[in-house]
């Protein structure tokens, strides 16, 4: 199983690559994570994971300035239907628009906006940073035996914007944080995740041993 | 609401080496920050603070080579600051592997940096460190100034209104350090994390001055803060951090118990 890490200057690679080995070890796979932006390793790639970490615009801007990188990656996930994880910017660059700084188009896989949080009790303070418990809103392979709950494990957030999908159906899980968080996406061969699976421990490395093991 | 309160640990780092070990745990090399960034993750931690106090411009890239392994190797949330200076220093700490970089003396010096970080990394990996002590007198109704350079000097800058500033210009959390409180084990200034914390609609960490557990519960129920940050009472064993949410949990807090014995 060869998955490709994506690196365009704007993603937390180390603990994302490290803990993708973690989750191909506990499935019992055998497997490799390159990390780069090698075209030819994205068209070779089994499963391809896109980081990031920072603004909208700017993630928008770097992912475009990589040379071959969008053209490989339109055609492995959406051309020949490879499994893709994006992960919080890169999760949010899925939709249609970002408003983050002034409006920016985003890749268009999963239709819908990226919106700043406004969360409906005024004290709760923004960026929503820190553990929150997930609640599913739906069934995926991805999903499957993830802590779901408020009695249930944590996720890591870090995050002042998130994707509202245009369909209900691809908003497979939600946090709650005064109203309804984005927290999994998923459409066809591709999801995301707003919150850091890297970094959520045991809920983060069942949702990354799914994601591996899913063969859409 | 579910997002739960923070613990988060902070390890002073000078040349790549912590300064202060850890010692509740029997670790194989105590100065090892990576060692003791495992540990806290093991222990529950709900975050960790790099603070590199490294004085020579030339050993400045030792605590790149702490946050990558610490990346590697443990999967908890890392907030690095001390020396940034510009806007290159964060995207290098970023690329090592840093998820939030903390802002201190630069921004009392230049403001319009943070705006320039938050543009380039988001909001959200933004924290600007404010030290601050009392500057009105008994009587008065209270006034906190800006200090740097360990609380020697003053600045003038009201501390509320910077905070505000900052807040405006795209910091994402205010790390907060009463320089009155800092090493007494009093407890944090509550008047300060509750006037700064209230002043703003971003998360607010309050530090310096914790010596027992409710002093964390005050922080967060009186101080208002979303997270508590401490140093000593963890690195010497005084509590664990599960002794500190299980007591924060028993006054009635939101706090994250993953992995931690009641």
């Amino acid at each position: 199983m060869r998955v490709a890490l994506i690196d365009y200057g704007a993603g937390n690679l180390h603990s994302c690559g490290k803990a993708l080995e973690r989750a191909l070890a506990a499935n019992g796979q055998a497997g490799t994570v390159a990390v780069g932006a090698d075209p030819a390793v994205i068209a070779s790639a089994d499963a391809i994971v896109l980081p990031g970490d920072g603004a909208f615009k700017d993630c928008r801007d770097e992912l475009r300035s990589a040379p071959g990188v969008e053209e490989a990656l339109h055609d492995a996930v959406r051309v020949k239907g490879r499994p893709f994880l994006g992960i919080c910017v890169g999760m949010q660059l899925l939709a249609d628009i970002g408003e983050e700084r002034g409006e920016t188009a985003g890749l268009g896989w999963i239709p819908g906006r990226v919106v700043a949080l406004d969360p409906a009790e005024r004290h709760l303070k923004v960026p929503h940073m820190g553990w929150n418990t997930l609640e599913s809103r739906g069934s995926h392979p991805v999903l499957r035996d993830v802590p779901f709950g408020a009695g249930a494990l944590h996720a890591y957030f870090l995050h002042s914007f998130h994707l509202l999908p245009k369909h209900a159906d691809d908003l497979l899980a939600v946090a709650d944080y005064g109203g309804p968080v984005s927290a999994i996406v998923g459409r066809e061969n591709i999801v995301g995740t707003q919150f850091h699976p890297e970094k959520s421990q045991g809920l983060g490395l069942r949702l990354l041993q799914n994601f591996l093991a899913w063969r859409p | 609401m579910s997002l739960k309160v923070r613990v988060i640990p902070c390890l002073d780092v000078k040349d790549g080496r912590v300064v202060k070990g850890v010692q509740f745990v029997d670790l194989v090399d105590a100065g090892d920050p990576v060692e003791s960034a495992k540990a806290y993750d093991a222990a529950g931690a709900d975050e960790l603070c790099f603070l590199d106090i490294t004085a020579s411009h030339e050993n400045r890239g030792t605590i790149l080579d702490v946050v990558r392994r610490t990346a590697e190797n443990c999967f908890m949330p890392v907030t690095v600051g001390g020396g940034v200076r510009a806007v290159e220093d964060i995207r290098a700490l970023m690329l090592a592997g840093a998820d939030k970089v903390s802002i201190n003396t630069a921004a009392v010096k230049d403001r319009a940096i943070v705006g320039r970080a938050a543009e380039k990394f988001g909001a959200q990996a933004i924290v600007v460190a404010i030290d601050a002590k009392k500057v009105s007198e008994p009587g008065e109704s209270e006034r906190w100034e800006i200090f740097t350079h360990g609380g020697r000097n003053r600045t003038g800058i009201d501390a509320i209104a910077y905070a505000r500033e900052v807040a405006d210009l795209g910091a994402g959390e205010i790390l907060l350090t009463s320089m009155d409180r800092d090493g007494t084990k009093a407890g944090f200034d509550l008047a300060l994390t509750r006037a700064i914390a209230e002043a703003v609609t971003i998360p607010v960490v309050a530090s310096g001055g914790v010596g027992t557990l409710d002093h964390l519960v005050d922080g967060i129920k009186v101080g208002k803060a979303s997270a508590v940050l401490a140093a000593s009472i963890f690195h010497f064993g005084t509590f664990t951090i599960g002794e500190a949410k299980n007591h924060m949990a028993r006054a009635g807090l939101p706090v994250r118990l993953d992995g931690i014995a009641g």
